[in-house]
């Protein structure tokens, strides 16, 4: 099973660490040529105005919205989650989306720095044992549209992480806490839709 | 689905060090105003630094370097959606206290500006938010991390536009950190004595053959070539201060150098972004400046 992981900006690095852990082959995804290669593809943590204007300038935003259409799984990580919502409601001048998961979502939700934080979430769809999640500079759904499911939200009721066909994006990093169950549950998405086709 | 009623924790090295992660292959910018953070921001900036005066004007200028005026960095902040960092002196913990209560995302403890403390730097695990430091070999660059740095850059020369000195000091940290990882276990104590490192992270180094904290490059790098070079040296992205605004078009080499760091394994690409980018910073050796004037040995 061949993972992408979008490789323009971000810790593209941690991501394919914890899936070469997990036994899929991996591939870094900057070019059209790599994405068409990919079972599946995993958005990282990032910049994602930067990664945004990137895919732009290279000529791979258009192939990731035809496989996004097409039915490629895809798994972002906060700047990921904002490059998969259909709306992002502060994106800088001109920002667009690859969109695909009807949500809004809203970037750096919670302030500066100094009010990024980590907490353990509930997350039933990966068992009962809670997930630690890290959010930095972390963006949240706004809203949940009806096509799109929340998989975990924060004490406060905000959704932090969502579900919706094939695609599957976070607000938090399991990337950097050794947290494996999100990219399991991934693959799993990735190995039945390869036998689906 | 229940609701989790979980303590959230502040100001932890893990949200510190994962800011630097989440700005890996990217390029943070030196800017004076709002209008030059825009620009930067919409030139695909990961990150930008505010300051009064770039290195190269410091450097011109002479006198007293300080932190910025609070209206300049609020101004900034205001404009951009990005990281905004912004520099203390080296050991002005109090400047340190000033930009965390502005909110700024980063604070790096310079040696562009002029020392507060010749002796101490200051203590960085005091703070919620994160500091980079510059350093030029593995031993400073640990020195910093124990002091609580979250990310560490290698200093370069800055404000002079020559990347030699970019170049000495990520090839000399790379290469401390190899020859770290060939010792057996019982040379480890004296390495670290050699290092004036903390025994610990020298062992932690040993075994993992890389920094605990991400490492940017800075101090010289003025066009996508220079970018690119660091990023094959192993660096994890790149600063650039006085490269970008005192060029002829900072928007375009802004432009270029941003993608140079993204392929910098393809010289297709970086000799693409190169073309007519105008007139670079017009720099000066470092091999002309006298001693004193070398802010890379500023800082211990």
């Amino acid at each position: 099973m061949t993972v992408g992981v979008l490789a323009l900006q971000g810790d593209f690095r941690e991501h394919a660490q914890v899936l070469r852990t997990l036994g899929a082959d991996v591939v870094l995804v900057r070019r059209p040529e790599e994405l068409a290669r990919v079972d599946g593809l995993v958005i990282p943590g990032g910049e994602s105005s930067v990664m945004d204007k990137l895919a732009r300038a290279f000529g791979l935003a258009d192939p990731l919205r035809a496989a996004v259409r097409a039915g490629l799984p895809v798994y972002g990580t906060c700047a990921g989650l904002i490059m998969l919502a259909d709306t992002v409601v502060d994106g800088i001048r001109g920002q667009e989306s690859i969109g695909g998961l009807d949500i809004s979502v809203r970037r750096n939700a919670f302030g500066s720095q100094t009010q990024s934080f980590e907490t353990d979430l509930e997350v039933p769809v990966l068992g009962d044992a809670p997930v630690h999640a890290v959010f930095i500079r972390a963006p949240v759904v706004d809203t949940v549209g009806p096509k799109a499911r929340a998989l975990a939200r924060l004490a406060d009721g905000r959704c932090v992480a969502v579900e919706q066909g094939r695609l599957l994006g976070t607000s938090f990093h399991p990337e950097i806490t050794g947290e494996h169950r999100f990219h399991e549950y991934f693959l799993g998405t990735v190995a039945a839709a390869r036998f689906l086709g | 689905m229940t609701e989790t009623t979980s303590i959230e924790q502040f100001g932890s090295s893990r949200v510190k060090r994962g800011l630097a992660d989440m700005m890996k292959g990217g390029v943070i910018m030196d800017v004076v105003t709002a209008a030059q953070a825009r620009i930067a921001e919409d030139a695909g900036a990961v990150a930008v630094m505010a300051l009064e005066r770039v290195p190269a004007d410091i450097r011109s200028q002479g006198g007293v370097a300080r932190m910025s005026d609070p209206d300049l960095i609020d101004s900034i902040i205001a404009e951009v959606s990005i990281p905004v960092m912004a520099k203390a002196r080296i050991g002005h913990f109090v400047e340190a206290q000033v930009l965390q209560a502005l909110g700024v995302d980063y604070i790096d403890e310079s040696e562009v500006l002029s020392p507060a403390d010749y002796v101490n730097h200051i203590d960085k695990w005091k703070f919620d938010v994160p500091f980079v430091c510059g350093a030029t070999n593995l031993g400073e660059a640990l020195r910093r991390i124990n002091e609580g740095a979250a990310m560490i850059r290698s200093k370069g020369e800055a404000g002079t536009g020559d990347v030699s000195e970019a170049t000495k000091h990520i090839r000399t940290i790379n290469a401390e950190i190899k020859r770290l990882a060939s010792l057996s276990k019982d040379e480890l104590y004296v390495a670290a004595k050699d290092l004036q490192a903390p025994y610990e992270l020298v062992v932690e180094i040993a075994a993992t053959g890389k920094l605990p904290v991400v490492l940017f490059t800075a101090g010289g790098v003025a066009t996508p070539a220079d970018a690119a070079m660091m990023m094959q040296l192993g660096a994890d992205g790149v600063f650039v201060g006085s490269g970008i605004f005192k060029s002829g078009n900072p928007e375009q080499r802004a432009n270029a150098i941003v993608k140079a760091v993204t392929f910098f394994d393809d010289a297709k690409i970086v000799a693409e972004v190169s073309r007519g980018l105008g007139e670079a910073m017009v720099g000066i050796n470092v091999s002309d400046l006298a001693a004193p004037h070398r802010l890379s040995e500023r800082g211990w």
